[in-house]
């Protein structure tokens, strides 16, 4: 069962109003960085249960989704 | 031309976010309820699971957990539910700027000016359906029609997240068959006398001469019959008339019954502060002041009464619902719950008429009092100033913020 993983995320607005994250920190302080951001759109996680505008990005060569839910960032654990 | 209408609304909608975030709930029987602690033991909504077990909503906890001993009941999150609610109005929003709210959970859209931009109606229906799934994680149920009562119905007949159209081609097929109660405005006591009459389904209503349902209801049965043959022309709102809060009110089952006026003027002050706090929050204020009061055998009545100008004092809400009070309650039964609420309401700088009467700077001061005591609360908590009155009985003295009623709407405005 996946969990619910908040984290601290570096993210930076483009001139044209859009927030796409840069960076995130995992829980155990690891900082990977986000290489690329594939498209984003409201979804709900039903893995872990949450709702916001989901990020797909690419991290580490693996395609990963990052979650914002109103003003925090999660991600779908292990 | 012929309009269309869509009804979506979101499946077992309190549940279904309660278990959207608690992914390890979605295969057991839930409910969301009251506290039991605080006497408000009732179930608000249920899942699909809890409702194979013929748990219904409205029911004491204790008597679903009779005939379902697992079931697991989560306490509400109305924050949360209002939030869902936006997020599919805003789809909606992409479809038609008549979108017409029925509750926290129910929508009406009219999709007529847009069948050439998105497609029939049908398609429209089967869109949101789609987006409402994978943006917000909830089901909805649309039902498509060229009214808004079978619009309605049609949204009841195949749920979760189902599209069902009722037609020209097939209203007399699906819908006179549905008993009459499932019409809109068909409540038990109207259920009843259309069943001494012999009438038990929609077709039924629409089948008999109008003037027997005037005799037996009133104007109402004109409605009926209209609704029953799909004449009904009642306007989808538009988005922008709506405003978002149409009345601010709390409600509050008491800790323990009321038993005479004392009690409900500690009550009436609790709830009418926590109102003129949120009103100023919001920057409303508000005429008509309604009450809603229910006895132990759960009986209840509402009433309202206009106060002379737009207000955000809670004193002047509250002597108001007091002399509202007073007027209408005999005190045949202790009462068990109680609530208030302004509505009519406008932007607080709106330029409404003075009274002649009232001297205009004592309420000017008095703007500034209250705004005052907001700030002290928001510094030093809720209970740091507070009137002698409450002090009479502290179990009374609640903060009933987080208890944020929602009024049933009305059809016709």
């Amino acid at each position: 069962m996946l969990r619910k993983v908040y984290i601290n995320v570096t993210a930076a607005y483009t001139k044209d109003g859009t927030l796409l994250p840069i960076y995130f920190l995992w829980e155990d302080g690891m900082r990977y960085d986000v290489d690329k951001v594939f498209d984003f759109q409201k979804a709900a996680s039903l893995k872990v249960g949450g709702q916001g505008v989901r990020y797909r990005c690419r991290v580490m060569n693996k395609e990963v989704y990052l979650f914002l839910e109103d003003n925090k960032w999660f991600m779908e654990g292990k | 031309m012929e309009r269309v209408i869509l009804h979506s609304d979101l499946n077992n909608f309190y549940a279904s976010v309660e278990c959207l975030y608690n992914p390890e709930l979605r295969d057991k029987p839930v409910v969301v309820g009251g506290s039991v602690e605080h006497r408000h033991g009732i179930i608000l909504a249920k899942n699909n699971i809890a409702k194979s077990f013929g748990i219904k909503t409205g029911e004491a906890i204790w008597q679903a957990k009779q005939r379902c001993p697992n079931l697991i009941v989560v306490p509400p999150n109305y924050e949360r539910y209002i939030r869902f609610s936006k997020l599919a109005r805003e789809i909606y929003r992409d479809y038609t700027d008549k979108v017409e709210a029925f509750g926290i959970d129910e929508n009406w859209l009219d999709v007529t000016n847009s069948v050439r931009l998105f497609g029939d109606g049908e398609q429209i229906a089967n869109e949101i359906r789609e987006r409402v799934k994978s943006e917000t994680g909830l089901t909805v149920s649309v039902g498509v029609s060229w009214n808004k009562v079978f619009a309605k119905l049609g949204s009841d007949m195949k749920k979760p997240d189902a599209v069902t159209v009722i037609s020209q081609d097939n209203y007399k097929r699906n819908v006179w068959s549905l008993p009459a109660k499932e019409l809109l405005y068909v409540g038990p006591s109207t259920w009843r006398k259309l069943t001494k009459i012999g009438l038990y389904t929609i077709g039924d209503i629409a089948t008999v001469s109008p003037a027997v349902l005037k005799s037996l209801l009133g104007k109402w049965g004109e409605y009926l019959w209209s609704f029953a043959n799909g004449l009904d022309s009642t306007p989808v709102a538009l988005i922008s008339n709506e405003s978002i809060i149409k009345g601010i009110g709390n409600s509050m089952t008491t800790p323990r019954d009321l038993e005479n006026n004392e009690d409900v003027k500690i009550l009436l002050y609790v709830l009418s502060e926590s109102i003129a706090e949120r009103l100023r929050k919001h920057y409303f204020k508000g005429k008509t002041i309604q009450i809603h009061v229910r006895d132990k055998e759960l009986v209840t009545i509402d009433r309202q009464g206009q106060l002379n100008t737009h207000t955000f004092i809670s004193g002047e809400i509250a002597e108001k619902a007091f002399e509202i009070f007073v007027k209408n309650w005999t005190w045949e039964k202790p009462i068990r719950s109680i609530g208030v609420r302004a509505t009519d309401l406008v932007a607080a700088d709106t330029y409404t008429q003075l009274s002649l009467f009232d001297d205009e700077n004592i309420r000017v001061k008095k703007d500034f009092l209250e705004k005052s005591i907001d700030d002290v609360r928001r510094r030093f908590g809720h209970y740091s100033v507070q009137r002698a009155l409450q002090l009479m009985d502290k179990k009374l003295n609640a903060n009933p913020i987080e208890e944020n009623i929602i009024f049933p709407v009305s059809y016709f405005r």
